[in-house]
């Protein structure tokens, strides 16, 4: 073998075997499997910037759920196992669907209660109006006496 | 009188927003009060010795999240030192922090932990809830949270809602 020879097979053997143990160490997440993780990122509040989303915030504590979810889905769990595991440590808030429980009750039923009263107080409004006197049903010969003695 | 149940309204939209007020709208709810203290297994700083959770148990004490890095934990600092000189037990998370620079700042300011525990990249964080740094936990004789206070530590803090739950008699 020639001089370069030998050392090239060398370097292009270990940079194979260090490829081999990244790839074992940060296996790649398969279509399904991504697809899963950027929908449940969307779905987790970071709490540091409480407006955003782990997936958009940079905050250190984002970075770290979103290792763990990834982590969680390449381990096998369900997404509602992940969302229990975030949701044990963290409360309800950080999931940004707030799930429907005896607590959360008012929160999804308020604004469609506050509409169902909005619509009956419309509703009587207009009746009363309907069955007001109008001008039309008052006698129109006394109306235009009175309009008549107008100084 | 047609304006009475308009005025009532308005009354008691007022006065449940007075009632908001008062409160944080950043601050979060835990929900590992009433849970057992959660388990993890790091190294002491600056040791080698591994502790587990199980040193957490059997006597009431706090357990305070802290770092070299964040400025409010600057700010309960000495109010922490007095709190170990009264004899209450503290135990320190150096919380997402590199070891040398924790040493380092306890070394200038001082410590007031019995144990500090390094909890170099977060876990025991996340296995907490720990959401920023300075956090304080009760946790009672038997190793279940009692309380949490977000935030530096303030007197008022400490003498209305931490000592009571601590069993702490204060001075």
């Amino acid at each position: 073998m020639t001089s370069w020879r030998l050392p090239c097979t060398l370097l292009l053997a270990w940079a194979l075997s260090v490829a081999a143990l990244a790839q074992d160490q940060n296996a790649e997440l398969n279509p399904q499997q991504a697809q899963r993780y950027h929908s449940l990122i969307q779905e987790l509040r970071c709490l540091v910037c409480q407006n955003q989303s782990i997936a958009d915030s940079n905050a250190p504590l984002a970075n770290d759920l979103r290792d763990q979810v990834r982590a969680q889905i390449l381990a096998g769990r369900s997404d509602a196992e992940i969302k229990t595991y975030v949701t044990d440590r963290y409360g309800d808030f950080v999931l940004y669907r707030p799930p429907v429980k005896a607590t959360t009750l008012l929160l999804w039923g308020g604004p469609v209660f506050l509409l169902l009263i909005a619509a009956m107080v419309a509703v009587l409004h207009l009746r009363r109006a309907r069955h007001a006197p109008s001008a039309a049903r008052a006698d129109p010969a006394a109306l235009k006496k009175l309009l008549d003695e107008q100084p | 009188m047609r304006y009475l149940i308009p005025v009532a309204l308005l009354a008691g939209l007022l006065l449940l927003f007075a009632a908001g007020l008062k409160n944080d709208p950043r601050e979060i709810p835990s929900p590992l009060i009433g849970k057992s203290v959660p388990a993890f297994a790091l190294n002491k700083l600056g040791g080698g010795e591994r502790l587990t959770e199980a040193d957490l148990r059997g006597r009431p004490l706090l357990v305070n999240f802290f770092a070299s890095w964040c400025a409010g934990c600057q700010v309960e600092h000495p109010l922490l030192m007095r709190l170990a000189q009264q004899g209450v037990e503290i135990i320190g998370m150096d919380y997402k922090d590199a070891p040398a620079d924790a040493a380092q700042w306890l070394q200038r300011h001082g410590n007031p932990y019995r144990l500090v525990i390094a909890d170099e990249a977060g876990r025991a964080g996340l296995d907490f809830g720990v959401y920023g740094v300075p956090e304080t936990f009760v946790l009672d004789a038997q190793g279940f949270i009692v309380h949490k206070h977000v935030g530096p530590v303030t007197e008022t803090a400490w003498l209305e809602d931490i000592a009571p739950k601590l069993g702490f008699k204060t001075p």
